[in-house]
């Protein structure tokens, strides 16, 4: 989006569901509980909403699926699938219909009990026609290229990626809702099961049920409900690739242009912004956005993690709620990012809330490294 | 294996690998080569497509182990292969320990099989 839609709509609800293991409930169940929960804190009823925002991953039509079950009938649907990114791209749609007068109530909802189904991730997508014969392991062979790649390139070490997940987990530690809070260390991840070289099981997301919800109106109406509003100041998107053997660099992603095209349109700079959660599905990934999105120099990544730099007490708090990596990851995470930075802005985060919080990014990415999506929250001292 | 008589990029490929031949697209317009095969140029969109055999020499771009249990068939190695002819693909490299492929190592193309059919594999090359 452009500055034009700076502020222009704002969260008013947030809502989750299901966290950890979600025994006996479907998908679908997992997403209506978080609707419910979202439109609870927003103060409206499901039969206020008018607008959805939905993708699930056991169903090629999963936004028909969610409005049928929900029992409501939308004037305005959005099912644009990016992977994990499609949540936090649905802030920009929203963001869009809202203002245009498609709809005047956004829900933005994800289920999963894929621990609980299966225990792994659960798709509907099929590998790759050119990748399928060789049999990678879907999605960490790709992520394991991009950090062998990144470690060869720039002198990135495993000891680095592995602060990633410790400092995740520190984080963790402070929120009652994480799924893994015991305690982690360097040497922990670093002796942990090789999966894919050169990432470890602790290097790795967890594989969890959840689900969550986000309610959106107008910024003219949006002091009218019961929590503080949390204004979209911006938000782009970009896409690189679908297979991670069509990505061009290995050490760099779209973030880059999302990243810089977010902090144009809400008129800030990575200098200004105070918590930033990032779609850490594997500990490249922090590493790799943190310089996409110019916390860092490219490459420097490493060294801006080492040693708790991202943890409590360090110089930049990153993934607050324990991310991916500690908290939930229930085969898409990137609604939790903007969840995680709502309510630190709002002053409800449920582990540690930091203080006087007006500005926080949040970063979806999708696919393997291929979608990537930022959004710059503020709250109406931003405005 | 019998691939049926037919010009689609993807079927001009496989139909080249049953026959142990790595063709590769390149585009008439520009002169760059392209992976996959489709029926555009993905450079510069233009749609004039001709195939050229590749010379299977290549290096690793970078590399990872799937490790698994013995029982079920031990770790194996994906690479993407990045061919002198600039176009990168995945691949497996053969004839070494999976651990012991390395970014930059020189690698010969040649088509093998994987999945049960014919692929473009890859071995380190005699220096
Ligand atoms: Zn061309």
């Amino acid at each position: 989006m452009t500055a034009d839609l700076r502020g222009k709509s704002a969260i008013v609800g947030t809502g989750h569901a299901g966290f950890g293991e979600a025994h006996g409930l479907t998908a679908y169940d997992v997403m209506a509980q978080s609707a419910l929960a979202a439109l609870g804190d927003a103060g409206l009823k499901l039969s206020d909403v008018d607008g959805l925002f939905c993708t699930m991953m056991e169903d090629a039509m999963p936004a028909l699926m969610a409005a049928e079950y929900l029992g409501i009938q939308p004037r305005f649907i959005d099912g644009t699938m990016t992977g994990g990114s499609s949540f936090v791209n649905y802030l920009t749609s929203a963001t869009m219909a809202l203002d245009a007068g498609l709809c005047d109530v956004a829900l933005i909802v994800y289920g999963s009990n894929q621990r609980t189904a299966s225990g792994k991730l659960v798709t509907v997508s099929r590998p790759p026609a050119y990748e399928a014969p060789y049999n990678p392991r879907y999605p960490i062979s790709a992520y394991a290229m991009a950090a062998a790649r990144h470690m060869h390139q720039y002198g990135t070490t495993r000891a680095q990626l592995a602060d990633v997940a410790v400092a995740a987990r520190a984080w963790a530690q402070h929120n009652p809702e994480a799924f893994e809070r015991g305690p982690l260390s360097r040497e922990d991840v670093l002796g942990a099961r090789m999966v894919g070289d050169p990432l470890t099981v602790r290097d790795c997301c967890l594989v969890t049920d959840g689900g969550g919800a986000i309610v959106m109106v107008r910024a003219d109406r949006a002091r009218d409900f019961p929590k503080a509003p949390v204004y979209v100041l911006g938000s782009a998107a970009e896409s690189s690739h679908r297979q991670i053997s069509q990505m061009k660099d290995f050490t760099v992603t779209a973030a880059r242009e999302s990243g810089a095209r977010a902090f144009a349109a809400a008129g800030v700079t990575p200098a200004d912004i105070q918590v930033v959660e990032l779609y850490d599905a594997f500990t490249i990934n922090t590493i790799l956005f943190l310089e996409d999105l110019g916390f860092c120099a490219k490459g420097e990544g490493g060294a801006f993690v080492e040693g708790g730099r991202i943890a409590p007490g360090g110089v930049l708090p990153v993934n607050t709620n324990g991310g991916g990596l500690s908290c939930v990851h229930p085969g898409m995470y990137g609604i939790f990012t903007v969840i995680e930075a709502a309510r630190q802005i709002r002053g409800d985060a449920p582990g540690m809330q930091l203080d006087g919080i007006d500005l926080a990014l949040a970063h979806g990415n999708g696919g393997v490294l291929s979608s990537q999506v930022t959004a710059i929250l503020g709250s109406q001292a931003t405005l | 294996m019998q691939v049926p008589d037919s010009t689609g990029p993807d079927r001009i490929f496989q139909r080249a690998l049953a026959n142990k031949e790595i063709l590769l697209p390149r585009c008439d317009g520009c002169g760059k080569y392209h992976f996959f095969p489709r029926v555009l140029c993905p450079h510069c969109h233009g749609v004039s497509i001709s195939w050229h055999r590749a010379s299977g020499k290549g290096r690793v771009h970078t590399t990872t182990v799937v490790r698994q249990k013995p029982e079920r068939g031990g770790d194996y190695n994906i690479c993407m292969v990045e061919l002198e002819e600039g176009v990168r693909m995945m691949s497996r490299v053969e004839g070494i320990a999976p651990g012991d492929v390395v970014i930059d190592m020189p690698v010969t193309a040649f088509v093998g099989e994987a999945g049960g059919a014919p692929a473009v594999l890859c071995k380190p090359t005699e220096v």
